[in-house]
């Protein structure tokens, strides 16, 4: 195939769309937590306990929806866990926060375990179908690539508006990004730096673990032992490419899934002639490379990873 | 309620912080093992039996401490100079991968050197490894947790190039593994007819190096001095860059020597599932042993009969295996909390 022809190809960009979402939510959710001051490196493990939650949840009968919500409560409580250790008691956000992947990726494993003991093949669920026509099949192209989608690619995009809309134009947004720039100037304005950090914290993670619910809901339909596969280290990555901005972050989740769709595509095109893990390692290779470049003028959240204890320097 | 910082932390408090977080992380996995349906009596009983019960038990919890303990090592020199390093998993295979490569090329060397080049090879592989990284952050102030997380990855896809590629066994039936060392470059065993290799002694010899460069060497000052304050550091002269540097290569060596340790030791190939998470394990391993070198030795331990433990715990009475990983993290979490209340105290108001 011409490769103009596959760039323009509806098909290519709806599979885009489709490998970016989860990285959209993970990174919206990195985003809100690193704003208010706290790095959350439990997101590869709440996506995990995310996927494994809304899943269990639409095998045992729920609705795909309420997967969803049952994904965003669990994350939310992993929030808080993470919150209650690196706010008010201040640990290391490093350690707690792999600590807390570790905890959240085993505890998703074993209840995965004891509910289904003895099965080799993971069963199914029904997952949510894609949207096919409506209004927007008039579009030209775009309307195509709609089509492909699933609700949540939906949701998603309305959040990363939203995220950028709170943020910038709220007065929650502005204390989460005063807690997250100088939290002793909030906390003379009143602000409370640990209960806005603890709120960041746990919408934040509920972000996490809906785009973990995307992957067993929407692009595939059953849960398998490392499915997140990364994709969590690769959201915080892709927070520093963002500078710490919704849109940039939509912007670097859909350049991200780009190269990962064109990496599978030529692979076919080559035809083996390359060993296939180089194309696999493309998208870490380019998430180093994009923090080198974007490093240098990373504008940081200035209270990132330090912690706030009142009338202590 | 607030904290408040203790002007000194008595001894007797700092001997019960992992005691107490390892209790507590018992209790809490209990509930676990209650919600289970198994009596958690039994449970940890048949975890303790199956850790130490009998002379096979001691030889392979000790042969699975051997690896923690230099993943441990690594962690605690990197984080004692606030280099966050997450990337021993990455580390230990690019160690273990070096180490077959060197010892199974045809180098001709003299059966007596070839175990020596094969841990060099291992050690430096391993701590070029993680020189990448600390280079990036010390010229460009890229954050090493990413860069070392992401690394893993990478290391992980190389070896799984090279040993379905130009290092793949012919004689592995498709399976894709590495050429075998020859019996020159492999670590003695140290009791026959059990598992447990020379990787133990590697790892003990290597605690008691690491303590000594730490609290004996100016090296070792300089070490605690950039992670104590790197601003401090700097302003007494220190050149940080260099401190580093150079403590990236002793961690990232450290977790590459545990690489050479498992296929040196135990297997004689280098397999993708060689590792259960050493990598990970050793931040654990680090942290229960609060950043001590000897107290790697017993963190190791401690996480190595567990995970050797939940494997018997799992057999007798139907627990899944995962508890293990639920403990050890949960252990972690329990041992960072009860390290801040060595430091601080609870105060009211």
């Amino acid at each position: 195939m011409d490769i103009i022809e596959l760039l323009i190809s509806a098909g290519l960009w709806a599979t885009v769309l489709r490998i970016a979402t989860p990285l959209i939510f993970g990174t919206l959710g990195e985003l809100i937590c690193e704003r208010a001051g706290v790095l959350n490196l439990g997101i590869e493990g709440i996506m995990t306990l995310g996927a494994m939650v809304g899943w269990m949840t639409v095998y045992q009968g729920g609705d795909l929806w309420v997967g969803i919500a049952a994904a965003a409560v669990a994350g939310m409580l992993v929030g808080l866990l993470h919150g209650a250790l690196t706010v008010p008691l201040g640990l290391s956000q490093h350690v707690t926060g792999l600590g807390i992947t570790m905890l959240a990726t085993s505890l998703s494993y074993f209840a995965y375990r004891l509910l289904l003991p003895q099965i080799s093949t993971p069963p199914s669920v029904d997952p949510f179908a894609p949207l096919g026509d409506g209004w927007w099949s008039s579009l030209p192209w775009l309307g195509q690539v709609i089509g492909q989608q699933t609700a949540p690619t939906i949701l998603a995009l309305v959040l990363v508006l939203a995220v950028a809309w709170v943020l910038y134009r709220t007065p929650a947004g502005l204390a989460v990004r005063m807690v997250g720039e100088n939290p002793a100037a909030a906390d003379a304005q009143g602000i409370s730096v640990t209960g806005v950090r603890m709120l960041a914290v746990m919408v934040g993670s509920a972000f996490m673990a809906v785009g973990g619910a995307f992957l067993t809901l929407s692009a595939f339909n059953a849960f398998f032992f490392n499915m997140i596969g990364g994709r969590g280290w690769i959201c915080i990555a892709l927070v520093v490419f963002a500078s710490w901005r919704p849109g940039k972050a939509l912007l670097g989740a859909l350049l991200f899934a780009f190269f990962d769709a064109l990496q599978t595509r030529l692979q076919q095109m080559t035809g083996g002639a390359l060993p296939y893990q180089l194309f696999l390692m493309l998208p870490y290779v380019l998430s180093i490379l994009a923090l080198v470049v974007m490093s240098r003028r990373a504008a940081y959240p200035q209270a990132l990873m330090v912690p706030f204890r009142k009338g202590e320097r | 309620m607030r904290l408040e910082r203790r002007t000194e932390t008595p001894a007797w408090l700092s001997l019960l912080v992992p005691v107490a977080a390892l209790a507590a992380a018992f209790a809490i996995s209990a509930v676990l093992i209650l919600i289970s349906g198994a009596s958690v009596p039994a449970a940890y009983g048949a975890m303790a039996d199956g850790a130490f019960g009998s002379r096979f038990a001691i030889t392979e919890t000790l042969t699975r401490a051997a690896p923690l303990m230099l993943t441990g090592l690594a962690a605690a020199v990197a984080f004692r100079a606030r280099l966050w390093n997450i990337g021993g998993e990455g580390q230990l295979y690019g160690g273990a991968l070096a180490a077959v490569w060197i010892g199974t090329a045809p180098l001709g060397l003299p059966d007596a050197l070839l175990l020596p080049a094969v841990i060099l090879a291992g050690a430096i592989a391993g701590g070029l490894l993680l020189l990448g990284p600390a280079v990036l952050k010390t010229r460009f102030g890229v954050d090493e947790v990413v860069t070392t997380l992401l690394l893993n990855f990478i290391v992980l896809l190389f070896v799984s190039m090279m040993i379905e590629g130009p290092m793949k066994d012919p004689m592995a039936m498709g399976w894709p593994q590495s050429d075998t060392l020859p019996m020159a470059a492999e670590l003695p065993r140290l009791i026959p007819r059990t598992r447990l290799h020379g990787g133990l002694i590697l790892a003990l010899v290597a605690a008691v190096l690491i303590y000594i460069m730490m609290t004996r060497t100016v090296l070792g000052f300089e070490m605690r001095a950039v992670g104590a304050s790197p601003r401090a550091a700097r302003f007494s002269g220190m050149s940080t860059g260099r401190v580093m540097l150079l403590v990236a290569l002793i961690s990232g060596g450290l977790a590459g020597l545990a690489g050479v340790s498992e296929v040196a030791g135990r297997t004689g190939y280098l397999t993708l599932d060689m590792s259960p998470g050493y990598g990970t394990g050793g931040v654990v391993v680090a942290m229960l042993a609060q950043l001590h070198p000897l107290g790697v030795i017993l963190g190791a331990l401690m996480v190595a009969s567990i995970f050797v433990g939940a494997d018997a715990m799992s057999r007798a009475v139907g627990v899944p295996t995962y508890i293990a990983d639920v403990l050890v993290a949960v252990s972690l979490l329990c041992m960072l909390t009860a390290m801040l209340f060595a430091r601080y105290r609870l105060r009211r108001g």
